[in-house]
């Protein structure tokens, strides 16, 4: 970073943080999420992570009162679009988060940044935005897609397996899962794709037991996955083969509804409600004291995102200069749930990713436990090829 | 005589509503108002062959979504520069994308028209159905292409002398097309070809024992309907500067039948009202609550049990019942 | 030889399931001439309340009769307040009521239960795998949907054939003008067939919840297989729904346990791979289109 950009950017936040003191309005966060259909409980979660970030300090962020304005995208990229436009054009917003999958963000994240606002994604981190796509306004809070399963790889490899089996759905996510877990398992592995929306798995399962490998990966989001797990367990294959999986396959949501389908296998992620910080501590203490149901990622990147928000705002007092904004939003300087957390060249983040086992809780049901680091200080394959 | 007043007006509406977005501090009225304009010409394409030619064909998004990726797939060519198959170049030129991507869709809907017309009724309903989710896999499992993630088209097509990066310049190009395309629209339902198509709806057989080729009047229907869809298909990839095959989906479908059928089925204005009823109600009611769908569930099952003949029919009724 | 077998087995338990959407499914359509969209919301319903009461009693057993109960009643208050002012219209209206109904259908779940998949407990009895023949390890579980859905499949086919209700279906299916001029009480027999057809949804709603995720939208997932069973089955037979159902259960199944091993014989594996797992994912279409096209009115149709 110039050091003259960081003392202009100072200099204009000083200017800038007079401003709300006599403003009387709140600074609107548009939010555009996924809140209806199957996947409706990912939106909900990033929204109530960030509005709890929001109370925790008494309606504002960084000292300064924010507003979020929500509104649902029923995974419709058309939707998505025109919800930005009309935060955009009409409402002035010029800070918006909140897009949980990659074709909603890819339609409507270049128009966000086209028009000069700033995209801070609390989910979705696909490879078209994090490389050559990659823009100044835009920063990915949680994680590049990729990421997620060449942890699960990583796992795999440490773990001392050679042949892995490794399933997913025949769509683009899909085939990045398997390659990103190929990229650091490096041993060998035998591929089957599954269809997208897929509910029955019996003939995988009769599959998986004849190849008879010594790990499994599987990449099914949401009920797919849900699915999978159980039919894995009453097929008998539970226990027998091991299996690892990315993260998106044992948030806690799923994990619930798989019940003890899920232990015994080896998970990953960047985050986990066990993590011994203090800011994940009082995140954690907060969200079940405020919500009756689990807390899970998705929530821990929407609390991320207020808190890299706050930390942006408490420098710059406000949205009105997206110059010293943006500066402020890349220093990243607060306090992740995840622990270490800085933004890589492409503005997505660097942070460690941690095995976790999936094991019985007192109740019976299962929970995760926070393991060993796997990667360390981990950003994305992409970051090379972002020219800002 | 009132249906020229109306279409003055509505005419005037949309080449006005930038202006008027402006005034009001609503400029996400433009987007809404270039939204409408699309589907309404997708719902009227649909319209041509559901209302007018009896055929209730549930796999109209598939041609709309073979217009766009005619787009994408010529727009990422001209990017990398590399020729598809070798053969042809890519291009961002709106005059050369449009034409491309009518004749593709209207190539796809011949071959699906030539097999799906040989049957009536529910089958009819779902063959083409079968059709359109084949072709919805086949675009999910395009993975050079984006897959399931679409492709984004960062530039909209270029046309000569205009500059197609000022928002409004893609608004009245897509009203221009529009208007073309509902001109053109009018011509066809009041035709010879119109009068025949409404005939084999009412009686095929007495048709046919005119000596009418019914078959190949319906299969033109189809493949015209189309390359309909398929226009707008290409004016929805340059509007939202992205395709993915979400935009193929049975429920795209679905929503494109809903719209005909909420203005009016069988009627030249209904697709426009339709469009411009259902987009307006997702848009307040998103605006207003996150259980929106819940709202449009109960708003559309009102229209279509309390009242016939969509939008235009409860005009009709509420003027008087004069038809 | 006994992975064969095994995906048999897999293709004739999904089969089964989809011959209990369908069947009352195609009843609606054939004797009612209603397309109900909705049925795959019934569906849901069963799922949701089944699990539900299975959660509050600790056991799985009780969701069964909640299940059956709460989808039957669910269809018959929909039958009455909706599908009874559809019968007269045409199916472009139908379509549309019963498409507002899954969006009405989807968001009430969600504010009953929330957005998260719920767990459905799955009995004692049926965890691990039995030995069926020597080599041959199936889950119980999913033997019991295999038989559940023969008996009950046995059950209509005497419903059907040898009781009066049944008869008057029949001639429903064939010659509705004609039952209705004889003076058959026609809004009960509609009311009853439409009933039944939920609390078959329900079941099978119910039954698959241990197996899948048990969430909001459960339902459109299988409806576009159940609507491909009733068209190639021939609308409105029952019989034509068990063999449509059990065959496109099994051709699915093994085209994609087998389709990817077959092609890769021919081509590059990642080839073989994405193209089998495509042409699987098309393959219930596909199959459809080929019998329509031999035989439009699909295989068993309704008055010839």
């Amino acid at each position: 970073m110039k050091l003259t950009s960081v003392m202009k950017a100072s200099v204009l936040a000083a200017f800038a943080s007079a401003a709300p003191a006599l403003a009387e309005d709140a600074v609107k966060i548009g939010v555009i999420t996924t809140l209806s259909g199957p996947a409706g409980y990912l939106g909900q979660d990033v929204r109530d992570g960030l509005q709890l970030a929001i109370d925790m300090e008494g309606g504002k962020l960084g000292g300064v009162p924010v507003e979020l304005v929500v509104e649902d995208d029923g995974l419709k990229p058309g939707n998505g679009r025109q919800i930005a436009d009309k935060f955009m054009n009409d409402e002035g917003m010029t800070l918006l988060t909140g897009i949980i999958f990659s074709n909603v963000a890819g339609a409507t994240v270049p128009e966000i940044v086209d028009n000069g606002a700033i995209y801070i994604s609390p989910n979705a981190g696909p490879s078209n935005l994090a490389g050559k796509g990659c823009h100044e306004n835009y920063f990915v809070v949680s994680w590049q897609n990729d990421a997620l399963h060449e942890a699960a790889g990583a796992a795999a490899k440490k773990l001392g397996y050679t042949n892995a089996m490794a399933l997913a759905p025949n769509y683009q996510a899909g085939k990045d899962a398997i390659e990103g877990f190929k990229r650091t398992f490096e041993g060998e592995v035998s591929e089957i794709y599954t269809q997208l929306g897929q509910t029955d798995y019996s003939a995988e399962m009769a599959q998986i037991r004849s190849v008879d490998p010594e790990v499994v990966f599987q990449f099914h989001p949401g009920g797919m996955g849900i699915a999978f797990l159980r039919q894995y367990q009453q097929a008998g294959l539970l226990g027998n083969i091991p299996m690892v999986l990315s993260e998106p396959s044992t948030d806690a949501v799923v994990l619930n509804a798989v019940g003890d389908a899920a232990i015994g296998i080896t998970a990953t992620a960047h985050w986990n409600y066990d993590f011994d910080n203090e800011s994940n501590k009082a995140f954690v203490a907060a969200w079940n004291e405020t919500y009756d149901r689990p807390i899970t990622y998705y929530a821990s990147q929407g609390y991320d995102t207020g808190l890299l928000i706050a930390s942006a705002l408490r420098e710059t007092g406000g949205v009105d200069d997206i110059d010293a904004l943006r500066e402020a939003i890349r220093k990243a300087d607060f306090d992740s749930v995840r622990g270490e957390f800085a933004f890589g060249p492409n503005q997505h983040p660097v942070h460690n990713w941690y095995q976790l086992d999936i094991v019985a809780g007192d109740d019976g049901k299962p929970v995760a436990v926070t393991k060993e680091v796997l990667l360390e200080n981990y950003g994305d394959a992409y970051a090379a090829q972002c020219e800002m | 005589m009132r249906k020229l007043i109306l279409a003055v007006v509505l005419l005037a509406i949309f080449a006005l509503m930038p202006l008027a977005a402006d005034l009001l501090g609503q400029n996400a009225l433009q987007t809404l108002s270039a939204r409408i304009l699309i589907y309404a010409m997708a719902a009227a394409s649909l319209n041509l062959i559901l209302g007018y030619g009896g055929m209730v064909s549930f796999g109209h998004a598939a041609y709309f979504g073979v217009g766009a990726y005619v787009v994408g797939i010529l727009y990422s060519h001209w990017m990398s520069e590399v020729p598809i198959f070798g053969l042809f170049p890519g291009s961002n030129q709106l005059l050369i994308t449009l034409p491309a991507a009518m004749l593709l869709s209207g190539f796809a809907a011949l071959v699906i028209g030539a097999l799906s017309l040989r049957t009536g009724g529910i089958q009819f309903i779902m063959i083409t159905l079968a059709f359109a989710q084949m072709i919805f896999f086949l675009f999910v499992s395009l993975t050079a292409y984006g897959g399931e993630d679409g492709i984004i088209i960062r530039r909209s097509n270029e046309v000569p002398g205009l500059n197609m990066r000022d928002k409004t310049t893609v608004y009245y190009v897509i009203l221009v097309v529009a208007v073309l395309y509902f001109a053109w629209m009018w011509r066809v339902v009041n035709s010879s070809f119109g009068q025949v198509l409404k005939g084999i709806r009412q009686n095929e057989r007495r048709m046919e024992a005119m000596g009418i080729a019914t078959f190949r009047y319906k299969l033109y229907a189809f493949v015209l309907a189309g390359m309909g869809a398929g226009l707008a298909g290409a004016l929805m990839a340059n509007f939202l500067r992205f395709t993915s095959p979400d935009m193929m989906h049975w429920t795209k479908s679905g929503e494109l039948i809903i719209m005909v059928i909420l203005g009016g089925l069988g009627t030249f204005f209904g697709p426009i009202l339709g469009a411009a009823a259902f987009l307006i109600l997702e848009f307040y009611l998103a605006d207003w609550t996150e259980h929106w769908q819940l709202g449009l569930g109960i708003i559309l099952l009102f229209v279509v049990l309390f009242t016939k003949g969509g939008i235009l029919g409860m005009i009709d009724r509420l003027r008087g019942g004069r038809q | 030889m006994i992975l064969f077998l095994e995906q048999l087995l897999n293709g004739l338990q999904y089969g089964v399931m989809l011959f209990l959407l369908a069947a009352g499914l195609t009843l609606i359509f054939g004797i009612m001439g209603v397309i109900n969209l909705a049925h795959g919301s019934l569906y849901m319903v069963g799922a949701f309340a089944g699990t539900w009461v299975a959660t509050q009693a600790d056991s799985f057993w009780p969701g069964i009769p909640a299940a059956l109960l709460i989808a039957g009643l669910v269809g018959l208050v929909v039958e009455a307040t909706v599908i009874r002012k559809l019968y007269a219209r045409d199916h472009l209206d139908q379509v549309l009521a019963t498409f507002a109904l899954i969006l009405i259908f989807n968001q009430l779940i969600v504010l009953i239960f929330g957005r998260q998949p719920i767990f459905t407990p799955l009995p004692e009895v049926f965890y691990g795998s039995i030995e069926i023949i020597p080599g041959l390890f199936y889950p119980p579980y999913r033997l019991m949907i295999i038989s559940v859905g023969l008996l009950v499949a046995v059950g209509l086919y005497f419903l059907i054939n040898r009781t009066r209700i049944g008869m008057l279906v029949r001639a429903g299916s064939t010659h509705r003008e004609m039952v209705r001029a004889l003076g058959v009480d026609v809004r009960l027999l509609y009311t009853v067939v439409f009933g039944l057809g939920a609390l078959l949804a329900g079941l099978a709603g119910y039954m698959t919840g241990p197996i899948l995720a048990v969430q909001v939208g459960m339902g459109e997932e299988i409806l576009l297989a159940t609507f491909v069973v009733v068209v190639i089955g021939g609308v409105g037979s029952i019989k034509g729904a068990f063999v449509a159902g059990i065959g496109l259960g099994v051709v699915d199944t093994m085209l994609r346990a087998f389709l990817p091993t077959i092609l890769r014989g021919f081509m590059a594996p990642s080839d073989a791979d994405a193209l089998g797992s495509s042409i699987s994912s098309m393959g219930i279409f596909l199959l459809m289109a080929i019998v329509l096209l031999i035989r439009p009115k699909g295989l068993f149709a309704a008055g010839g």
